[in-house]
């Protein structure tokens, strides 16, 4: 294998089918295939609708793929696949394809956490910036998504990624879709809510911030809890339809999303400043939010905080960073997984490789 | 030469050949453990077999019926290994394997065959017998029907020796489909054969919380 591995990787977690490819640390291909539109109706990903999806959109993106980097199938040095955390359902159609696909072009597997995954997106560089200073160690990374919102310490990409903090209930780009509902907003609620709160007032109504009263944040420092907002905003539409006064949308919003941006950043801020650690990753979904960008820019400037920020197309969710992580695990000299590996929907982030 | 791949029950994957027979068949049948076992199954046949990937005319994959989650692993593997090794995919309708092994075994007339489909459901294909080919000759199904429904769902039912099958042999889905492809007869279509559609509803408004 060349010091720099060519690596194909194939993610399926939840709605997004992403096959990409990397060359060390150089994307050359990202395609994803998203089934986000059949899900609308429904108002959240439909794990069925989701894993079908997959099943369909897998080989013609691993196609497209291969001729968007420019390389065959035989050139390929590894395959990498996201084993977990995510949809079962999801997953698993990945994983046996991933692996079908290593053992007939006779390569290594490499089984990649998800979450970890999202942090492997920083090193990614186009070919043209190549020349970007790379991710320095340690750092923290705030990862939001309609799946997941955790926040983790990232001594070492490769091997020590410890979790501080995530949701104990709703995920933060649940929490956008369903207030987005509650407004009468289409699906997905995230650039809806953005949108119409451009106009509103964030701070026309206080919403509650989800632990991070005292006694809350003795047990979930970094945990997060958004379906108390949720409910407060459902509280505040009801009182004022019953009371026959119309909702302020905008309004209403603003001071949701602030919540949202405020708790996600107060405790993303916190975990730097008590772990001395000057360095902030943004990944996920939500970071396509325009006031999670700005109050992140203006709260590490303000704190000596490095922020960084992955390319969009890089922080939704994309096989490249799969491929990215595993390149990484060649690099540093880490053996394939075996092909015993299933897909685990609860994947601890502790487990970088399966 | 196949490859075949079938996740409609357990895991099942062969490599068989026109004049050889089932050179291999090696399976999982616990029916949770598909993208576990799928990898290493493949690759077990190939080794015991002697057969590399450019010996392989193509891989044959089994379309189901069969429970959705298992089911895809398989094919989506399929499309994947014919992919990687530059070979087509012939699709194969999963209960055709089942009757195709059944009058192969000697088995003759109708014939029923009933698999699991959870959900307090069961798939069901019928069958009048096998042509001068050894190729069955389906005449109802695949279908989805509640156990006790059968009988009246299955047109003559009475007449049909019942099979109730709780594995789908790779290797009878191989040589099936060796025997298609020698006949010149249609494969099966490139969708799974779900025969059930996504279990969701569109939601209602959401609910008051005060
Ligand atoms: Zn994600």
């Amino acid at each position: 294998m060349s010091e720099e591995p060519l690596v194909l990787g194939i993610e399926t977690s939840c709605d997004e089918t992403g096959i990409g490819i990397v060359r060390g640390t150089t994307l050359l291909a990202n395609v994803i295939a998203s089934s986000m539109e059949e899900h609308a109706r429904f108002g959240g990903v439909v794990p069925e609708i989701a894993a079908r999806a997959h099943l369909e959109a897998l080989t013609p993106a691993v196609t497209a793929a291969l001729a968007e980097a420019g390389v065959t199938l035989q050139q390929l040095d590894a395959i990498a696949v996201t084993s977990g955390p995510g949809l079962a359902g999801a997953l698993m159609v990945g994983v046996g394809a991933a692996k079908a696909l290593a053992v007939a072009l006779d390569r290594p597997i490499y089984a990649i956490n998800h979450l970890v995954g999202h942090v492997g997106a920083d090193v990614l560089r186009t070919p043209d910036a190549a020349s970007e200073s790379p991710l320095a160690y340690p750092t923290i990374a705030l990862l939001v998504s309609g799946g997941h919102t955790s926040l983790l310490l990232v001594r070492d990409l490769v091997s020590d990624v410890e979790l501080l903090g995530e949701t104990i209930d709703d995920a933060a780009g649940e929490a956008f879709d369903k207030v987005a509902r509650l407004l009468g907003l289409p699906y997905p609620g995230g650039p809806q809510i953005d949108r119409v709160a451009a106009s509103g007032d964030p701070k026309a109504i206080r919403f509650p911030r989800g632990l991070t009263l005292p006694k809350d944040l003795e047990k979930h420092r970094y945990d997060f809890s958004f379906s108390g907002l949720k409910t407060a905003v459902a509280r505040y539409t009801e009182q004022r339809t019953d009371a026959g006064e119309p909702i302020p949308i905008a309004d209403v919003a603003a001071s949701f999303r602030e919540a949202v941006v405020d708790v996600l950043l107060t405790k993303a801020i916190a975990a730097c400043l008590d772990h001395g650690i000057p360095r902030l990753l943004l990944g996920g979904g939500v970071v396509a939010n325009a006031r999670v960008r700005e109050v992140a820019a203006e709260r590490c400037a303000a704190a000596g905080i490095e922020l960084r920020i992955p390319p969009l197309s890089l922080c939704t969710d994309n096989g490249a960073m799969i491929a990215a992580i595993a390149s990484q695990l060649i690099m540093a000299g880490h053996a394939p997984s075996t092909l015993a590996f299933g897909a685990d929907s609860t994947l601890p982030v502790t487990v970088i490789q399966a | 030469m196949l490859l075949a791949i079938d996740t409609s029950a357990g895991t099942s994957v062969a490599v068989v050949d026109r004049d050889r027979g089932v050179i291999v068949e090696a399976g999982e049948s616990d029916t949770r453990r598909h993208a576990e076992v799928i990898g290493e199954l493949i690759e077990l046949c190939l080794r015991q077999s002697g057969v590399t990937v450019s010996d392989l005319s193509a891989v044959a994959a089994g379309m189901g019926p069969g429970p959705f989650t298992g089911l895809r692993v398989g094919i989506a593997a399929a499309n994947t290994f014919a992919l990687g090794a530059g070979k087509p995919v012939v699709r194969v309708v999963s209960h055709d394997a089942i009757a195709f092994g059944h009058y192969a075994a000697g088995g003759e007339g109708p014939l029923l065959v009933v698999t699991d489909a959870r959900r307090r459901e069961v798939y069901w294909s019928t069958w009048q017998g096998a042509d001068e080919f050894g190729l069955p000759q389906r005449s109802q199904g695949p279908a989805l029907a509640k156990p006790d429904d059968l009988p009246a769902a299955v047109t003559d039912y009475a007449n049909y020796r019942r099979l109730d099958a709780t594995e789908v042999s790779a290797g009878s889905l191989g040589m099936l489909a060796e025997g298609l492809f020698q006949q010149g007869r249609e494969f099966a279509g490139s969708q799974a054969l779900y025969l059930r559609s996504p279990d969701v509803t569109v939601p209602n408004a959401p609910k008051r919380v005060s």
